[in-house]
C-alpha cells in the first residue's frame, strides 16, 4: 500500500533579498493512512514548513514530496490544488473561516471547487457538522460561535471532501485548555473512525503526548522520530492503530 | 468552480463593501451614459440631415461652379443665359431653378435684421418644394419686369412684423423698398441653422440690387430619376462649352447624403471617443478598487487555495467581480443615458436618436472595460502564494 505522504530529503529555502534562509534541511519521513503524528519543536524549527510541504501548499526547493504517490514538484498548480482539495485537509491555528458565510457554507467551501451543486454541498456539510457536534449551529456566522466551535467548523471543512490526511497547525493554539482537550478528542476520534492520517504541529508537549508517533524538529532537521505505542502495534498498520485511537477517543 | 458560484461570491463581496462598490459603479455609470448620449446626438443629427435631403427628393440635381472639393468657394461665372441653355438641355425651363444670394440688411419700420437674400426664378417654389403660409409666391411677371417684391421666411416675418400680417406691407432690402408678396410656412431648425431666416426676391431684381449679372447655382428637378447621371453629364458639358476656362459640378442628393454621412460618421466617432475616455478613466477606477479588494482578501484567497481552489478559480472569482461592477454600471448608465437623451431632446435644439445598437454598444463596452481592467487584479489574486497569503493579517 502506497504511503499517504512520502518526504524524501526535502529542503526548503526562502530567499530574502540576497540571503537564503533555510527552513528545512533534507528532511525525510513517511506518513501512512490512519497514523497519528505530532510534530514538535521550538518556533523556527521548520515544523510549519514541513506541514505545508505535506499538504502541497508549498513545494521543496530540493528533494521531493510525494502525496498519494504523486511528486508535488512535477504537478502543475491546478493539479496541486486538486490534491489539496481531495487528498488533504487543513486546520489552522487561526481557524480561517469566512466571516460572512454561515458555519454550513464554511464547511461546504471545498466542495465548491469540485463543482458539487449547492444543495448537495449543503447536505454533505450538514452531515459533517453533525459529526463534529455542531448540527444546531449550521446557520450561525463564525462571529456568533465560540473559539472551540469555530475550530470544530474548520475541522468539518477539512474533512468534507473525505481526505486521506488531516494536517493541523497548532489547532489548539487559540483555545483554552478544556476546549483544546475536547478538540483533540474530536481529532483523535476522527483519526480512528475514518482512518484519516492525522499530523498535528504543536509546541505543546501535552498535545504531542496524545500522538502515538512524535517527530521532534530543530533547526530544519528531524532530530527524533519515535513511536510511543510499541512498533508492532503501529508499523504502518492503520487498522490496529485505529482501534487504539478509538478507545482514547471515547475516554 | 461554476460561473454561477463565481458570480455568487462576487455579489457577496460587492455587497459587503457597499460604499466602495457604489462609487466605482457611479464612475462607470457616468462613462456609459455619456457615450450613449453623445452617440444619440450624432445619430439624431444624421437622421435629421438625411430627412432634410430626402425632403428635396432623389431626382434633384444641384449645379455649382468649381470642382466638388472642400476649399475656397468658387465665384460663379454663370449668367441668366446659361440658365436658359441648361433649360434647353433639360428640355423644360420650368425644371431649372437658379439662385443668386447675398447677406443683406432688411428693415420694416424700426425693426431690422441681417438675413440671406436670395434672387430666384418663379419656378423655385415648385423645383425646391416650398409651402407658403400667407400671400403668394413670386410670379413670372415679377421676374421678367424685375419687380421689387419679396417673400419672407417665417423668422424674418416675425422679427420685422411680429403678429401683424406683412403681406402688402413695405420692407426695405439693402436700402431699397420692396412690397411683401408672401410669407413661407416655417421649416424649423436644422443642424442649428434657422431655415426660416431668408428672403426671396426676383433674380433679375437681385442682380440689379447686388450690381452683378452672375447666377450662383442651379437646381434641376429631373423628370426621370433613372437618367440623372447622364443628364448631369450633359449639363456640365453644355456649361463647359460656354465657359471653357471654368469648371462645373453636378451633385445629386445621394452624393450629398454620402458626403454628409461621412462627415457625421467622423463627428459621431469623435464624440463617442471623447465619452469613451471617461469610460476608460472609470475602468482605471475599477482596476484600482479591485487591487484593493485583492489585497484586503489575501487571507481569504489563501484559505480558498488551501481547500482546493485552482489559480483559475481565484482568477475567475475576481474577474467576475470586476465584470459585475462594470455591468451594473452599464445597466445604470443605460438608464441614465436614456433619461439624459430624453432631456436633451426636450430642452435643447440638438436632435437625438436612441438606437438599439448604441445601447448594446454601451453595455458591451462597459463589460469589456471590466474584463480588461479586471484582468490584472485577477491575475495577481490567482498567482498569490497560499502560504504567504494565509499568514497575512
Amino acid at each position: 500500500m502506497t504511503p499517504a505522504i512520502e518526504v524524501r530529503q526535502a529542503t526548503r529555502e526562502h530567499r530574502v533579498g540576497q540571503t537564503a534562509v533555510v527552513a528545512l534541511r533534507g528532511v525525510s519521513l513517511t506518513l501512512h493512512r490512519g497514523e497519528h503524528v505530532a510534530v514538535v519543536g521550538p518556533s523556527g524549527s521548520g515544523k510549519s514548513t514541513l506541514l505545508q510541504l505535506l499538504g502541497g501548499l508549498d513545494r521543496p526547493t530540493a528533494g521531493s514530496v510525494l502525496i498519494d504517490g504523486q511528486d508535488t514538484a512535477e504537478l502543475p498548480q491546478a493539479e496541486l490544488a486538486r490534491i489539496r482539495n481531495r487528498v488533504v485537509g487543513f486546520v489552522f491555528q487561526g481557524f480561517h473561516l469566512q466571516p460572512r458565510a454561515s458555519a454550513l457554507d464554511n464547511v461546504a467551501l471545498p466542495l465548491v471547487y469540485q463543482g458539487v451543486r449547492r444543495a448537495e454541498r449543503r447536505r454533505r456539510a450538514a452531515d459533517l457538522l453533525d459529526r463534529v457536534g455542531l448540527a444546531d449551529r449550521a446557520r450561525h456566522l463564525p462571529g456568533q460561535l465560540s473559539g472551540g466551535e469555530q475550530q470544530r467548523v474548520a475541522v468539518a471543512r477539512a474533512l468534507v471532501t473525505g481526505p486521506t490526511v488531516l494536517l493541523a497547525d497548532e489547532p489548539t493554539g487559540n483555545l483554552d485548555s478544556v476546549t483544546g482537550e475536547r478538540l483533540l478528542d474530536l481529532l483523535a476520534g476522527l483519526n480512528a473512525e475514518h482512518r484519516v492520517a492525522l499530523a498535528i504541529v504543536t509546541h505543546d508537549h501535552e498535545v504531542a503526548a496524545r500522538a502515538r508517533r512524535q517527530i521532534v524538529m530543530r533547526d530544519g532537521r528531524i532530530v527524533s522520530d519515535s513511536h510511543i505505542v510499541s512498533d508492532s502495534r503501529i508499523a504502518g498498520d492503520g487498522r490496529i492503530a485505529g482501534d487504539t485511537a478509538r478507545r482514547t477517543g471515547r475516554a | 468552480m461554476r460561473i454561477g458560484e463565481a458570480v455568487r461570491v462576487a455579489v457577496g463581496a460587492l455587497v459587503a463593501a457597499r460604499l466602495r462598490t457604489a462609487l466605482t459603479v457611479l464612475g462607470v455609470t457616468v462613462g456609459v451614459s455619456s457615450v450613449m448620449v453623445l452617440i444619440a446626438i450624432g445619430d439624431g443629427t444624421r437622421r435629421e440631415v438625411a430627412g432634410r435631403v430626402d425632403e428635396l427628393g432623389s431626382n434633384l440635381l444641384l449645379v455649382v461652379p468649381g470642382k466638388m472639393e472642400i476649399g475656397m468657394p468658387t465665384v460663379s461665372r454663370m449668367q441668366l443665359s446659361d440658365v436658359a441653355a441648361v433649360g434647353r438641355v433639360v428640355g423644360d425651363p420650368d425644371r431649372v431653378a437658379a439662385t443668386v444670394a447675398s447677406g443683406e440688411m432688411v428693415q420694416a419700420g424700426t425693426a431690422k435684421t441681417f438675413t440671406t437674400v436670395a434672387g430666384v426664378l418663379e419656378n423655385n417654389r415648385t423645383v425646391l418644394v416650398r409651402q407658403l403660409a400667407r400671400g403668394a409666391y413670386l410670379s413670372r411677371a415679377d421676374v421678367d419686369s424685375a419687380r421689387r417684391v419679396a417673400v419672407l421666411g417665417a423668422t424674418v416675418a416675425r422679427v420685422l412684423y411680429g403678429d401683424t400680417d406683412p403681406v402688402g406691407r413695405q420692407v426695405t432690402v439693402a436700402g431699397v423698398r420692396f412690397r411683401v408678396a408672401g410669407v413661407f410656412a416655417p421649416l424649423g431648425q436644422s443642424l442649428g441653422v434657422d431655415r426660416d431666416d431668408e428672403v426671396h426676391i426676383p433674380l433679375t431684381t437681385a442682380q440689379r440690387l447686388f450690381a452683378t449679372t452672375r447666377v450662383d447655382g442651379l437646381a434641376v428637378r429631373a423628370a426621370d430619376p433613372a437618367g440623372m447621371a447622364a443628364l448631369g453629364d450633359r449639363i456640365v458639358a453644355e456649361l463647359a462649352e460656354r465657359h471653357p476656362d471654368s469648371a462645373f459640378s453636378v451633385v445629386t442628393q445621394d452624393q450629398i447624403l454620402s458626403v454628409l454621412g461621412d462627415i457625421l460618421d467622423v463627428l459621431t466617432g469623435v464624440l463617442g471617443a471623447t465619452a469613451g475616455i471617461s469610460l476608460l478613466v472609470s475602468g482605471v477606477g475599477v482596476a484600482n478598487i479591485m487591487l484593493v479588494s485583492v489585497r484586503e482578501r489575501t487571507r481569504e484567497i489563501g484559505l480558498r487555495k488551501a481547500v482546493g481552489a485552482r489559480p483559475a478559480d481565484i482568477g475567475a472569482q475576481f474577474l467576475a467581480e470586476a465584470v459585475l461592477l462594470t455591468s451594473v454600471g452599464g445597466v445604470l448608465g443605460i438608464a441614465l443615458g436614456a433619461g439624459t437623451t430624453l432631456a436633451v431632446e426636450r430642452l435643447t435644439p440638438l436632435p437625438t436618436l436612441l438606437t438599439a445598437w448604441s445601447v448594446a454598444l454601451s453595455f458591451g463596452v462597459a463589460a469589456t472595460v471590466g474584463l480588461l481592467f479586471g484582468t490584472l487584479p485577477a491575475l495577481r489574486a490567482a498567482r498569490l502564494d497560499p502560504v504567504h497569503a494565509l499568514r497575512t493579517e
